[in-house]
């Protein structure tokens, strides 16, 4: 069976530009930290990029990455509104495509399901309808067998994606994903809507050692929709990854308090390692 | 101690959920969440709560159950909850905005995002939370529908009409609803020591005002009890809403 273990570098050196971007997790909770670290030393620009977003669309866009972003909400949790998201949109820089929270979901589920569009209620009445955001409603074949009405819904569109980022607590070499926090988010439905899955992992385990502590309903990614698997430790850092670590309020302060030109000087210059070790650097720093 | 305007809120938003029966109760803000938890231990004492995450828990905490954001958009759209909800801005037939002050290509202020308030007001009862009542939030017009009022859920049709429901929308002066027969917003309560006059004032377009407005009701003793010694005993309601004359109104 095929080894689909790969470096971060190697996962988003398969990345181009102008492509659609999928990334897992939502808000400040299991983003695939790395792999958009790793994305930030590339060259890649031009990305339209759909996430239930936190600080990987604000390290993007901050970065002028982002050309266009599907989203619901771009938050750091703890702190509502991300700063640097913020202030690219406030400079008119990206293009935004609001969807609401379910039908950002049914949009995943539409690509994931090779559908078109699955009808949704929500959005109608809302401004995330309009003549200029290409979202168009459509009518049940079926009579309501109460009222007689054929109700109309929006026909919300396929989010299909050219390639899709997440992060799990474990996976094994094969692309057998697993979660271990609470909630598994959309990353099931990211990969299975992507042309290709890279999914950075906690630790990569034997494949018979992912259900010896855990229930099988953790198996949340099937190797079939998994390109490639990267081992990056704290790779979630420093959004939560529960229950390997939770959310690092105090660097996540930082972030938000930083400009993104001093951010990425002292933290995004080198590699992966370089990151993790300037981290605990600043740890230091703030220990008496 | 006498009841402050803080406990005054805690009351009239824990009476959002009174009659819910056995459906998730989703606050968002501090005096909701303390508000749907004193509902649910007195008098609406099925309702479903969540740690915030995906758990669904008791009153004390215990587990009872499993609500990732997947199943939590399903007890949306089947209508087994009730949301309060913030705004930063909210119009008289209720419609909400949480995304943006100013134009969508280039924001004067870029907010949260619309969320799920769409799929929220849509689907199960929204009612809304603002601890600030100015006309800065309560405006003529919002800069984008987030959330659907009763205007624009009935002009987009019976689909979007057919499980559409504002209970109530509690501030730091008053409870307001849309009983009225356009199903424009509605004085219902104001809170003790608040005049009708600072709402009209605290409010940017013509407010129904009945000829007998009540006063938003009194807390029992146990609820007080409750609200100080069990679920907030920090006191972290009144950072929320200050009490009059230490910043507040």
């Amino acid at each position: 069976m095929t080894d689909k273990t790969m470096s971060a570098d190697q996962a988003v050196a398969r990345l181009e530009s102008g492509m659609t971007l999928g990334i897992g997790g939502w808000g400040a909770r299991r983003k695939p930290m790395a792999l958009v670290r790793a994305l930030l030393r590339t060259e890649v620009t031009d990305l339209t990029v759909v996430s239930y977003g936190g600080p990987d669309v604000g390290l993007l866009a901050a970065a002028g990455r982002i050309r266009k972003l599907v989203t619901a909400f771009v938050t750091l949790d703890s702190i509502p509104l991300e700063p640097h998201y913020r202030a690219v949109r406030e400079s008119g820089a990206i293009e935004l495509t609001e969807v609401d929270e379910a039908m950002f979901m049914w949009g995943l589920h539409a690509a994931a399901n090779r559908l078109p569009f699955l009808p949704v209620r929500a959005g109608l009445g809302s401004d995330v309808l309009g003549a200029d955001r290409g979202l168009r409603t459509v009518t049940s074949p079926y009579a309501d067998p109460s009222t007689g009405v054929r109700e109309e819904f929006v026909a919300m569109p396929a989010l299909r994606l050219d390639a899709a980022l997440v992060h799990m607590n474990r996976a094994d070499r094969l692309g057998n994903g697993q979660y271990l926090g609470p909630d598994p988010y959309f990353d099931d439905l990211f990969c299975e809507a992507a042309d290709a899955a890279y999914v950075s992992c906690e630790r990569i385990v034997d494949t018979a050692d992912l259900i010896k502590e855990a229930a099988p309903q953790t198996l949340l990614l099937q190797r079939s929709s998994v390109t490639g698997v990267v081992e990056t430790p704290n790779g979630a850092h420093f959004t939560s990854c529960a229950p390997d670590y939770g959310r690092d309020e105090a660097f996540q302060k930082l972030y938000a308090t930083t400009g993104h030109a001093e951010f990425a000087e002292r933290f995004l210059s080198g590699d992966e390692h370089a990151y993790q070790r300037a981290v605990q650097a600043w740890r230091k720093e703030g220990t008496p | 101690m006498r009841t402050t305007r803080a406990e005054y809120c805690v009351i009239a938003c824990a009476e959002a959920w009174r009659g819910d029966g056995e459906v998730l109760a989703s606050p968002m803000g501090l005096i909701p969440s303390i508000a749907a938890r004193l509902a649910r231990r007195t008098f609406s004492p099925d309702l479903l709560l969540t740690d915030g995450e995906a758990m669904l828990v008791g009153p004390d905490g215990t587990p009872e159950g499993w609500l990732p954001y997947r199943r939590h958009l399903t007890a949306v759209t089947g209508g087994r909850r009730h949301v309060m909800m913030g705004a930063s801005q909210i119009d008289r037939f209720g419609n909400q905005n949480i995304s943006r002050i100013g134009d969508r290509e280039r924001p004067a202020r870029q907010l949260l995002g619309v969320r799920g308030a769409p799929v929220n007001t849509l689907n199960n009862p929204t009612s809304y939370w603002i601890p600030k009542h100015s006309p800065r939030v309560f405006v003529e017009r919002v800069d984008m529908v987030c959330g659907v009022g009763y205007d624009r859920a009935a002009a987009a049709g019976p689909s979007a009409a057919r499980f559409h429901r504002l209970p109530r929308v509690v501030t730091d002066l008053a409870v307001l609803d849309f009983a009225t027969p356009d199903r424009s917003m509605r004085l219902a309560s104001v809170h003790p020591g608040v005049t009708v006059d600072e709402v009209r004032a605290a409010t940017g377009f013509a407010l129904t005002v009945p000829d007998e407005v009540p006063a938003t009701r009194e807390p029992t003793d146990r609820e007080l009890e409750l609200i100080r010694e069990v679920i907030d005993p920090t006191g972290a309601r009144d950072r929320e809403v200050p009490p009059a004359g230490r910043g507040g109104r």
